[in-house]
């Protein structure tokens, strides 16, 4: 029981330290810094239209869990939910020089692209789902994007704990192959689970890129502005990497 | 001539703050999803190998539940923890400190030979190999070097999914990316039961001289 309690304490003295650390400007400033190194070595050895791994269509799992919001309640998302998404809209704004309004029917009509991919949640679990639907780059070409855009922001319809989902790319990850606007899950429909009727395909990083229930993509200069500035809404809630291939 | 030279010494310590920064952060991260898979995917306890217990506040790092900074610390440790080992091998073989003192040799992995140093080791007795260290040491040492330490960089890069378009092979290897997970898991119990067994034979070995050689450099007779 001594030992124990000298275990606990070294623990906690050493925890103490770190958080002190952290605490300070240059603790804090060290610890932000380091998923910037990460996010240069990856972009360093990968090269920026490698693809993620595709599977068979075998191998998808039986099951796709859900995660965060999986059933909405606010706003006019039940009455989609009632009217099967047909008078859902997607639009395509901020920094373009021809901003559309989409519907379902017409993103289902442009060309599309059919993927097996590996969903890798934050928290450690994986599971393979095969996505449908047109890359990104369709859209962001046919908006015809400003030079001054940097990033890509994903408005959401769904809003948890009393903030409105969003989650944001640079134009690398926005321009990749895989980087698509998903409306199907293993052929069906998606799921409202799983983020009905559209949700972001961000195949080189960490599921809570993969913004659900997609009402708008806009090109911004900066993330300074847009919601509470960090990138996104786990970005801004809990402290979440924004480059979140690590 | 010194116990150790001054490289090894920079590295044990950078090493050890390092490992035990991951370790507690990493025990905050298998607590956000505690079931391990192997293979490619898993999501829940029906295609579990391991539900690893939660693991007490007072054992992670940030010494509450946040996975966020868990992370931070995780990966800023990782730069110096893989850095740290790479600079140590380019050392070890340049200085001829891994051919000469943690090289076995045929004759030591005789079955006789070994189950002498199990019984010379039950004596307290540390000291009876032919060079600097006795074969149970070259062995540990060669293993946490040469298989634990790396593996755990290794997995850790087959676990980030931006890494695996151009490192696929290795998660490939490593049986998918979730047996990747649980082989970092494991790799890092392993080198906790290393750390064990090394805190507690230092003790057992006179404490005092072997801190100040692995602090000051140490002399070769003194040991």
């Amino acid at each position: 029981m001594k030992r124990r309690g000298f275990l606990a304490a070294a623990g906690a003295a050493f925890v103490a330290g770190c958080n002190k650390v952290a605490d300070t400007d240059a603790g804090a400033r060290l610890l932000s810094a380091a998923e910037k190194w990460h996010m240069g070595a990856h972009r360093l050895l990968t090269n920026r239209e490698a693809l993620a791994p595709e599977y068979p269509r075998s191998a998808v799992s039986p099951f796709f869990r859900g995660n965060g919001s999986v059933d909405p309640q606010n706003g006019d998302y039940p009455r989609h939910v009632e009217e099967g998404f047909a008078n859902w809209q997607l639009t395509v704004g901020g920094l373009v020089r021809n901003p559309l309004a989409l519907t379902l029917d017409n993103i289902r009509r442009l060309p599309q692209r059919s993927q097996v991919t590996r969903h890798d949640c934050v928290e450690g679990w994986s599971a393979i789902g095969e996505w449908t639907g047109p890359q990104l780059s369709l859209l962001l070409d046919e908006a015809q994007l400003s030079p001054e855009a940097q990033f890509i922001v994903f408005r959401c319809a769904d809003n948890l704990n009393g903030q409105d989902y969003y989650e944001s790319v640079d134009l690398i990850d926005a321009y990749h192959p895989q980087t698509i606007i998903a409306h199907s899950l293993n052929g069906e429909p998606l799921p409202v689970r799983n983020g009905a009727p559209l949700r972001m395909r961000i195949e080189r990083q960490l599921g809570y890129k993969h913004a659900k229930y997609l009402t708008g993509i806009e090109a911004v200069a900066s993330l300074d502005d847009v919601g509470g500035g960090q990138g996104g809404y786990w970005e801004d809630r809990a402290g979440y990497q924004w480059y979140a291939g690590i | 001539m010194k116990r150790h030279v001054l490289s090894t010494r920079i590295w044990h310590w950078l090493n050890l703050l390092c490992v035990v920064v991951l370790f507690m952060s990493g025990l905050t991260i298998s607590n956000a999803h505690r079931l391990l898979y192997w293979g490619d995917w898993g999501f829940d306890r029906s295609q579990a190998w391991l539900e690893v217990p939660r693991f007490p506040d007072w054992m992670t790092i940030p010494g509450y539940y946040s996975l966020a900074v868990a992370r931070d610390w995780h990966i800023l440790m990782a730069w110096p923890f893989a850095l740290g080992l790479l600079f140590m091998w380019i050392a070890m073989l340049l200085n001829r400190h891994f051919k000469r003192d943690l090289i076995t040799t045929r004759r030591e992995w005789r079955p006789k030979a070994i189950w002498r140093d199990i019984v010379e080791h039950a004596k307290l007795n540390f000291d009876h190999g032919e060079g600097k260290y006795n074969f149970l040491q070259k062995l540990a040492y060669g293993l946490v070097l040469g298989i634990f330490l790396p593996m755990m960089v290794f997995s850790g890069i087959a676990i980030s999914p931006g890494m695996e378009p151009t490192f696929g092979w290795l998660v490939d290897l490593l049986g998918g990316r979730q047996s990747a997970r649980s082989l970092h898991f494991i790799f890092a119990f392993a080198i906790l039961g290393f750390f064990i067994v090394h805190v507690a034979l230092v003790l057992l070995s006179g404490p005092i001289g072997q801190m100040r050689a692995m602090i000051t450099g140490g002399s070769t007779h003194e040991a």
